[in-house]
């Protein structure tokens, strides 16, 4: 059965046969680096994007490990009683302290600074451009049989934009940090460091990075709208697309937003305008109010890209119709509105008690949406035929660590258990189980299932395992530990413990390198597959979304014709995949081929 | 590079600007290689140009909401901070978006017929009001203000002050109508790129004015926004 009919050649496509991939070079090394400097691909600029937010995820992880290092030891003035009748007073457990300081604040302010650069960068330069921007960007216009996302120049510019925000980021960092916490709470971001300019380059950062963010979303849901193939009804889209779609209109609703709050912080900075100063009349929780109007809605930003990839992740490798498509896809949009209705669970020490229990109730309702997805995913995998690859064991390890990360989300919703455990560890692993156990994870998975597309390489399975098992060992030793620091009071963004904390958070480091060791290996497996890695088929796994049906790597123009839609995405059960032999992917009994 | 050199060798001179054979003469002109026609084209850039709008109206829907948060808190700093603003000139700032909106929305009407003289006519209009209006909010309300002391936040020094909270009522007007005149800035110069490029290459006429369209839908923006602003900020008691 042919899955797409030729209708007619491109007129502008003649030799249409000859056209090479989006990869071959063209010209020498500098024109070539030119052209992707210049380029409005989509493919070009999601594989740049993929680069950049990488770098930014090396940089923030890093940032990671040397907070988890200044945490292995607590931090304890010794005072040594010499022979001599003299007392020598000196610090231990301290790893960062510059040389001869002779208290722990020195300390203390290097780790106030690493935890914020780990945060705000993992935050605003990595997880909320991440998924969207480059696997996204890539495979949007290719799973709807577009040859460019709407508006490919505005693409280009929002990679720019967040270049150029990024670099503000960095200068900040390389200017000497700053210590206000990724989410710029004011007094701290208005008043510490008054004679410096970091903190104001860290707080245009995040602006400038906002720009980029809009413009993405915007162009995504414009091509959602108005560039699916022939044939593509809004149910015939795969699920990724839908979540990219939910996350796109998050984008664009929810980002001004913090647009708005962070010029309002950059002026109260510099002109002290008194918004956010309570000197002034101004009200510091106002500023809470906006940044979490933005900022929570924004983690639907992180794991909706990431929901997306699971359900594709699991159909392909599964061999299955995804269980309740319209679910899935109606539930991301569920969380899309819900989202934006539930930042005050932000501040439940800072509102009256009815504000708080309604926001309590509202912050229920996201489990919903949620669990709906988890449900049927697991759904999907009922019956299959699970393929034990890397894509799919990333996929499993979601399942697994998102759901810790939801459900341990319901007691920090609980007005009375959040008492308790509000500003711990608890709150710290909740949300490390949602953002890296799901979106980091999601992410890795749909970087090894779509690299055969991407660069037309094929990895080295073993590898791939064996980076995803230590990742995923790794990440429950550092934060499942945390779970229990928290519950047992030890508070968020402090250098130092109480000694009966020592083994968790010994246990916590040594999961932080193995999992360090899981991301070096899926990079040197990356780098070997580019260098000698076996050429990759059009259709390695058998998938059914348009993506599978050009060449690997796609080529210029994504198609050598134009598409017409004629299966669902998931058809497993009556449709053989474009270039795969029926022999490889059989059809159940009886289906009418 | 050298196949490049020899193309361009190849290629005949490129007919001059403004005639009926350059590319970007509206009837010339395609539609980009991803769309499958000009009307698809069109749709698209409306629909971009409508969410872009909307992330408009959210940036300032923080001002707004600054705006009601501290009004209730302080109703009287912003009964006499009001007091300080002169209706006049802000009605006539009124009246001026509210003539270059028509002007704007008649631009996009000639484009439409292809009456290329009407275009220009109605965007030299649309852009001298947005002059004005920078022109009268900087001259009889701005340096005014700012000369008697009336600032921003720590920088407030009118020695009248009826009331403590004063200084955070400038904030939010100079945060909300510099936004905004921002807006019309830059609204200003979408029009005269519009502008430039009907009079160099006569690139808008009834098969193609997307550009006219949405630089007109950013400038009704600009003005529905003032609308908003202009009886929150200068006709309350």
């Amino acid at each position: 059965m042919t899955t797409v009919d030729s209708i007619h050649d491109h007129v502008h496509h003649g030799a249409h046969h000859e056209e090479g991939s989006y990869l071959t070079p063209r010209g020498g090394f500098w024109s070539t680096i030119w052209s992707w400097a210049t380029t409005v691909d989509h493919k070009k600029i999601g594989v740049m994007y993929l680069f950049a937010v990488m770098f930014m995820f090396f940089l923030g992880g890093m940032a990671a490990i040397a907070v988890r290092l200044e945490l292995l030891e607590p931090v304890r003035v010794v005072q040594e009683n010499l022979a001599d009748g003299t007392t020598v007073t000196h610090i231990t457990g301290q790893l960062f302290a510059p040389a001869g300081a002779e208290s722990i604040d020195a300390g203390n302010q290097i780790y106030n600074r690493l935890f914020t650069l780990h945060g705000a960068i993992m935050v605003f330069m990595f997880i909320v451009p991440s998924v969207p921007a480059s696997l996204g960007n890539f495979f949007l216009p290719l799973m709807l049989g577009a040859k460019d996302v709407a508006f490919p120049r505005v693409n280009l510019l929002s990679w720019y934009i967040y270049t150029t925000g990024s670099i503000f980021g960095i200068i900040s960092i390389i200017m000497g940090g700053v210590d206000t916490g990724w989410t710029f709470y004011t007094p701290y971001s208005t008043n510490t460091d008054a004679d410096h300019w970091r903190v104001f380059f860290m707080v245009l950062a995040a602006f400038v990075l906002g720009f980029s963010s809009i413009l993405t979303g915007l162009n995504f849901v414009v091509t959602t709208h108005k560039l699916r193939a022939p044939g593509m009804g809004w149910f015939d889209m795969p699920l990724f697309v839908w979540a990219i779609y939910a996350t796109s209109i998050i984008q664009v609703l929810a980002t001004p937003v913090i647009g708005i709050t962070l010029l309002l912080l950059l002026f109260e900075r510099l002109f002290h305008i008194g918004i956010f100063d309570p000197g002034l009349g101004g009200d510091p929780v106002l500023f809470q109010h906006f940044f979490w109007f933005y900022s929570h809605p924004v983690v639907y930003v992180m794991i909706l890209p990431g929901m997306g990839i699971i359900s594709e992740l699991l159909a392909v490798h599964a061999r299955k119709h995804i269980f309740g498509y319209r679910a899935i896809a109606f539930s991301s949009l569920g969380i899309a509105a819900v989202s934006f209705l539930v930042w005050g669970h932000h501040m439940f020490t800072a509102m009256g008690e009815l504000s708080s229990t309604i926001f309590s109730a509202l912050t229920f309702l996201v489990a919903i949406p949620t669990a709906i997805k988890v449900f049927n995913w697991i759904a999907t995998l009922y019956k299959g035929s699970i393929a034990i690859n890397t894509p799919m064991l990333y996929a499993l390890a979601f399942l697994f660590l998102f759901s810790i990360g939801g459900l341990t989300g319901l007691p920090l919703a609980t007005l009375s258990t959040d008492l308790h455990l509000h500003d711990s560890y608890f709150v710290v692993a909740h949300f490390h189980y949602v953002m890296m156990g799901g979106t980091v994870i999601a992410m890795i998975g749909g970087i090894h299932h779509w690299w055969p597309k991407m660069f037309g390489k094929m990895y080295n399975e073993k590898v791939g395992i064996l980076g995803c098992v230590l990742v995923f060992v790794g990440f429950n030793v550092t934060f499942f530990t945390q779970f229990f620091l928290g519950t047992q009071g030890m508070p968020r963004r402090y250098a130092s413990y109480v000694d009966e904390f020592h083994t968790l958070h010994m246990i916590s480091t040594f999961g932080s390198w193995i999992i360090l060791a899981g991301f070096l290996t899926h990079f040197f497996n990356f780098v070997h597959s580019l260098v000698a890695g076996p050429k990759a088929p059009p259709n390695p796994w058998g998938g059914l979304t348009l993506e599978w049906e050009t060449e690997s790597p796609p080529i210029e123009h994504n198609f050598h014709h134009e598409v017409l839609v004629t299966h669902g995405p998931y058809d497993y059960e009556s449709v053989v995949p474009p270039h795969c032999d029926e022999k490889d992917f059989p059809l159940p009994e009886g289906a009418a081929s | 590079m050298a196949t490049i050199d020899s193309q361009r060798l190849d290629m005949p001179a490129p007919p001059p600007r403004g005639s009926d054979k350059h590319p970007l003469f509206w009837k010339n002109r395609g539609h980009a290689h991803h769309y499958r026609s000009a009307a698809e084209e069109f749709d698209a850039c409306k629909l971009g140009m409508w969410l872009f709008l909307a992330t408009e109206i959210l940036l300032f829907a923080g001002i707004f909401c600054a705006y009601t948060v501290f009004r209730s808190l302080y109703p009287e700093a912003w009964a006499a901070g009001s007091h300080h603003l002169d209706w006049r000139f802000g009605a006539m700032n009124t009246i001026v978006l509210l003539f270059s909106s028509w002007t704007a929305a008649s631009a996009v009407r000639s484009a439409q017929l292809g009456k290329r003289g009407a275009l220009i006519g109605n965007l030299v209009i649309t852009i001298i009001c947005a002059a004005a209006f920078i022109f009268i909010k900087l001259k009889f309300e701005y340096f005014v203000k700012l000369g008697l002391g009336k600032a921003p936040g720590t920088w407030f020094s009118y020695p009248y002050a009826e009331h403590p909270q004063e200084p955070l009522w400038w904030s939010i007007y100079y945060m909300g109508t510099g936004l905004h005149a921002l807006h019309v800035i830059i609204g200003a110069c979408l029009l005269g790129w519009v502008l430039f490029r009907t009079v160099r290459y006569n690139a808008y006429g009834p098969t193609h004015y997307t550009m006219v369209e949405t630089s007109a839908l950013y400038w009704h923006l600009v003005d529905i926004i003032w609308i908003f602003l202009f009886p929150l900020l200068y006709l309350i008691h």
